[in-house]
């Protein structure tokens, strides 16, 4: 059968253009939420008494926005350039391709309204209610059509590494996300789980960490295969071990989500098969870590004057140290102590500012100029300061909660001699005042580079134009 | 912990898809001369 992308002699960018620079412009909101919640915890009467604005509405919105908003758009402009490049033929069907990019504005923007009016179905990381679920699910479809469409159409025998990470987030995403917000409507804007108690919270917390596993460290990966060899101009250390690492990670992943449920109703036995399943995590995670950062041996010199692949690789070391912290964590004695402190919130953060934040933006330096028929960014200069003011933002961050969040487990379980507890709750939260103003001042720094980045971006794409870029043809491409 | 009864039976069904997906790849000769593959990229796109 011959399909009509087949013949085309253009990639399709347009597509890639569009979710490239949503990335950017949502990625820039989703921090300024977070921002603004982070100085609702230290200065509370900046809820300003207004519901939409409460502390409670915001973070799901803060959540969703830099998770599905800013993540999202980068994964669907990555691996859409990514599956075009290395299959060496144009997306599947161009107006499909389109839908998921019109419908996925539109499932931001009903969270944007939806979330602050109260509508949640309150599920961490899944609150959007079931109409735009649904909706959700149709783009999803239509992203796993356009992307396995343009695999099985492509003119390069062999699939590359990128393709089965982006593969696997999409049908792992899919499947998740059909059975946690399986849900009884009772209302336009209500329902119901079709789970409950420790049930529904076994399958949130299973949809809740296949979730990090899929949409935030299958789909990144994918993106560090390919953008870091770009960038560096050096082929990925080993593709062998690359191909270990993604068949490790996936068979190994599904079973991590009980640790979320340490020392809850769940059965004992469940929660230890969670921390055992995190444990062995660990190696599928630094194969990967390795073999990205080994991808520079012989090339370190290109980090002291390459501001783009000093993004990539230091969201790599951030995703080694997010990865081996994560299942020290799930260890039960170490979660007795972390489990509900702010070193969890330190956690997820030197994973999403480090890893997925960092990772994304250098991939964003290197795609919009060549989408906008530019050799660099607008300013190199701009890039560095973006470097280093995101950098020094996380550090303050993530040093600011660990401290926070052990305090915190400390003082929560200090007893006296006669087996009363030493602190009150609210005391913990006043000592835990002054981490708070560091935290939003290290969260701010994070929001600024994201600004430095808008403009340059807006910069970038203004002095260039929207450009075609041809196929390369069958006989070069060794098909 | 009803809820296993689903999710196991996902898990397994789940490891015999990759387990398929993995099949699938070593006979059609995907991981055949692959360091030559990681450098592809690097000439054309």
């Amino acid at each position: 059968m011959k399909f009509a992308n087949a013949q085309a002699t253009v990639y399709n960018d347009t597509v890639v253009r569009q979710f490239a620079i949503m990335t950017v412009v949502w990625g820039v909101v989703g921090m300024l939420v977070g921002v603004i919640i982070a100085a609702q915890l230290t200065w509370p009467e900046l809820n300003l008494g207004i519901p939409w604005l409460s502390y409670g509405r915001l973070r799901p919105l803060h959540t969703n926005a830099v998770i599905f908003a800013f993540g999202g758009c980068g994964l669907f402009a990555s691996a859409y350039y990514v599956v075009q490049r290395t299959c060496h033929v144009r997306l599947f069907n161009d107006k499909l391709a389109s839908f998921t990019f019109w419908g996925w504005q539109l499932v931001i923007l009903a969270a944007a309204i939806s979330l602050p009016m109260g509508y949640t179905s309150g599920k961490e990381y899944a609150e959007l209610e079931w109409p735009i679920d649904i909706l959700i699910t149709l783009v999803w479809v239509s992203f796993a059509v356009v992307f396995f469409g343009t695999v099985g159409t492509r003119k390069v025998r062999h699939i590359y590494v990128a393709n089965w990470f982006f593969g696997a987030f999409i049908i792992a995403v899919a499947l998740l996300h059909l059975v946690n917000s399986a849900a009884m409507p009772v209302g336009l804007m209500k329902s119901y789980s079709a789970y409950a108690g420790v049930q529904d919270a076994m399958v949130q917390w299973w949809y809740g960490h296949n979730a990090v596993g899929f949409f935030l460290t299958a789909g990144f990966l994918g993106m560090m295969y390919y953008f870091i060899p770009k960038q560096a101009e050096r082929p990925v250390y080993s593709y062998r071990l690359s191909i270990v690492h993604f068949w490790a990670l996936i068979f190994t992943y599904m079973w991590a989500g009980p640790h979320h449920l340490h020392y809850t109703a769940l059965p004992d036995w469940t929660q230890s098969l969670g921390m055992v399943f995190s444990l062995i995590l660990l190696a599928p995670s630094w194969g990967g870590m390795i073999n990205g950062v080994m991808t520079l041996s012989g090339a370190w010199h290109k980090l002291r004057d390459d501001p783009v692949l000093r993004f990539l690789i230091v969201s790599l070391s951030f995703y080694g140290m997010s990865t081996f912290e994560g299942p020290m964590m799930s260890i039960k004695t170490v979660n007795a102590l972390s489990h509900y402190t702010d070193w969890t919130v330190g956690h997820v953060h030197s994973g999403a500012l480090g890893w997925v934040g960092l990772v994304t933006m250098g991939t964003m330096y290197y795609l919009i100029p060549r989408l906008f028929g530019q050799k660099k960014m607008y300013s190199v200069k701009a890039i560095e300061a973006h470097f280093w003011i995101a950098t020094i933002g996380i550090v303050i961050y993530i040093a600011a909660m660990w401290i926070a969040g052990v305090m915190q487990g400390l003082m929560w379980r200090a007893v006296n001699a006669d087996g009363t507890l030493t602190y009150t709750f609210v005391e913990s939260v006043k000592a835990t005042y002054p981490f708070y103003v560091v935290r939003f001042s290290g969260g701010l720094l994070y929001l600024i580079g994201m600004l430095i980045m808008l403009w340059n971006t807006l910069k970038t794409a203004t002095n260039g134009h929207a450009v075609e870029v041809s196929i390369p043809a069958p006989a070069l491409a060794h098909a | 912990m009803d809820i296993l009864y689903l999710l196991i039976p996902l898990s397994v069904a789940l490891v015999f898809f990759i387990l398929a997906g993995l099949w699938w790849a070593v006979n059609r000769g995907q991981f055949e001369d692959i360091e030559a593959e990681g450098e592809r990229i690097l000439r054309n796109d």
